[in-house]
């Protein structure tokens, strides 16, 4: 930790948000994570302004490889549509799938955990047995089969994602309301006669904040990689151009052309690892402990 | 309490889970939406009616739900999953035939994974700040990062057209005769890259496990202790250090492996490998309900035992927990 120079300094670091946000600052992962990040919101949502090309119009010959023609800088698909526009506009629906997952995956995994770490007993022991079922099932073949059972629309692709995922943020939230339900300050909230549910969602929940955040971050990557998972087995929202539809698309075509999945597999790649990689670095800001390190 | 008593409660507890897999594969059969009749036929709209009337009958689906989740648990247990009627199979055959080369590809990534990550992790521990330890952390970030079916295409491309010196696709070579030996040295042959692809991503996760886990006991004190009577430096990294770091990594290792499991349908489905994964994707595709739902139900018993395995390992490995319980 740095050295207090000056008394200003000590003044400033009262807040553990400031302290954090400091930390975090100072970590190369978490800088590098937010830069890539920044480098994918402008390519997808700025790009469609320079480069306005239909994703879905054929403009070229089927399986141009990239430079081969000015039409397509990055080559065309089987049917001869441009990569480029692709990975341009198929940015949106990807992160919007990951965002609306994570958050639903976030939010049944907080109530399910917070509910069971603060009554314990009967329904702790009951709501861990359903977590525990749903761990059993694997993710991506219970996702699977609700998309396949239903129709794939985005939000249904979103939903299924949510379903198969939160246990791990359950577990999570349940083992930090555990360590917090019986530290003094909820005691004192007790004491003056606070209700269940404000001690839960005013009192423990901000206090066990930070690990959700770092988790939440991560969810939003790993919700986008079962994403493209589904889109690969072609149960992803036809409706919707994607990276991860691109990739189904293209997966029969990957000898005759590496381009067609590499590059659309690469943008993945690289959102994934911004989440993965700021996940750290919240992880490292939130933990003085292993910041020392 | 005694280990058979444990035993027995961890069986029963088994077989629960098994009954709720298989209560909510009745379930979504119920909710998705149409007849049920129809899902069971795996042709939405498509069934005859003759067949749909059959189906009726066998299910009971005339008759009061509870009876008819009786009906379906009863033959489940009997080990009657249905029929597929678009492979024209027991769905148990099906799944059974194939469950064969995912066991084996599942088995072989988590093994290697195991093995060559805790090597790597300990490696990483002796210099915290060597290459090693940079090489794992660079790897298991992006591993965990890079879509696993994209991690294989890469692979795919790098070995047919770079050097191709690895099969791409298949379990073994059908135009190639030979004997027994033959046949299996040819399916390890076809099983390297699948496994890599597969295993590559929980090996750095491992490593990277047994890096931080070895770090925090090398500071302990009974290390020091070793070390001060002068135990040999590779005594204390294999014997003192490792058998307590490696209690992490079996742990995760079991808890992940319905995740390795997901890994492996889209691994399979890159290389063609024909287990349980591309069993799947060609049930999907086929819109073959009873097939995918036993897959689902399948995949999850493997979970099961996987955890029930795990429980057993644990307690060889943790003295603590056997002697306690």
């Amino acid at each position: 930790m740095a050295v207090i120079e000056s008394s200003q300094d000590i003044v400033q670091s009262q807040s553990p948000w400031r302290e954090a946000a400091r930390a975090f600052r100072q970590s190369w992962a978490g800088m590098l994570g937010i830069f890539i990040l920044i480098l994918v919101i402008l390519f997808t949502f700025v790009g469609p302004f320079f480069y306005p090309v239909d994703p879905f119009e054929i403009i070229w010959a089927p399986l141009t490889p990239p430079g081969a023609t000015e039409r397509a800088p990055l080559g065309t698909d089987y049917l001869g549509r441009d990569i480029l526009a692709g990975l341009i506009h198929g940015g949106p629906a990807t992160l919007y799938v990951g965002l609306v997952a994570g958050i639903i995956t976030i939010t049944i995994g907080i109530l399910v955990g917070a509910f069971a770490g603060f009554y314990r007993g009967m329904v702790d022991e009951f709501l861990m047995r359903i977590t525990e079922f749903f761990q059993v099932l694997p993710a991506l073949l219970f996702a699977m089969v609700l998309v396949t059972l239903f129709t794939p629309t985005i939000y249904v692709v979103s939903l299924a994602i949510g379903i198969v995922s939160w246990p791990t943020t359950a577990r999570l939230t349940r083992a930090e309301f555990l360590r917090i339900r019986n530290l003094e300050y909820v005691n004192a909230a007790r004491s003056i006669g606070a209700k269940n549910r404000r001690i839960i969602w005013r009192v423990i929940l901000p206090n066990a904040l930070a690990p959700l955040i770092v988790a939440a971050t991560l969810t939003v990557g790993i919700a986008i990689l079962f994403e493209a998972g589904l889109s690969f087995l072609g149960l992803g929202d036809p409706n919707m151009f994607s990276w991860g539809l691109m990739i189904g698309a293209g997966r029969e075509y990957i000898l005759d052309g590496w381009w067609v999945v590499t590059l659309p597999g690469f943008m993945i790649f690289l959102t994934v690892l911004g989440f993965s990689l700021v996940g750290d670095g919240l992880n490292d800001a939130f933990n003085p402990k292993l910041r020392e390190r | 309490m005694t280990m058979t008593l444990m035993v027995a409660r961890r069986l029963l507890h088994a077989f629960l889970l098994i009954l709720a897999v298989l209560v909510l594969n009745f379930l979504l059969i119920h909710i998705a939406p149409g007849d049920p009749a129809d899902v069971i036929a795996g042709e939405m709209g498509g069934a005859t009616e003759e067949m749909l009337a059959d189906i009726r009958k066998t299910y009971g689906l005339d008759k009061p739900v509870y009876v008819q989740l009786g009906v379906y648990l009863t033959r489940a247990l009997q080990g009657d999953l249905g029929q597929s009627f678009f492979y024209n199979a027991p769905v148990l055959d099906l799944v059974a035939g194939r469950a064969g080369p995912t066991i084996l590809l599942v088995a072989t990534a988590l093994l290697f994974a195991v093995f060559v990550g805790t090597m790597l992790g300990v490696l990483a521990s002796h210099k915290p700040k060597g290459i090693v330890s940079g090489l794992v952390t660079v790897v298991s970030v992006i591993g965990y990062s890079a879509p696993i079916f994209w991690t294989g295409m890469m692979l795919v491309i790098l070995f047919a057209w770079v050097y191709p010196i690895f099969p791409i696709a298949n379990m073994y070579d059908i135009t190639r005769g030979g004997g027994f030996f033959d046949r299996v040295v040819d399916i390890l042959y076809h099983l390297v890259l699948p496994a890599l692809t597969l295993g590559i991503v929980y090996l750095a996760q491992y490593a990277r496990l047994t890096r931080a886990s070895m770090l925090e006991i090398l500071g302990s004190d009974y290390i020091r202790t070793a070390r001060a009577k002068g135990v040999a430096e590779v005594k204390v990294y294999g014997h003192h250090a490792l058998r307590n770091a490696i209690l992490p990594v079996v742990t995760i290792a079991g808890l992940q492996f319905g995740s390795i499991i997901s890994g492996a349908v889209l691994v399979e489905t890159v290389f063609s490998w024909p287990g349980l994964g591309t069993l799947a994707f060609e049930s999907i595709l086929a819109r073959d309900y009873p097939t995918i739902l036993g897959i689902l139900f399948f995949s999850s018993l493997l979970v099961i035992a996987a955890n029930l395995i795990t429980d057993l390992v644990y307690r060889l490995v943790d003295p603590r927990i056997r002697t306690g319980g």
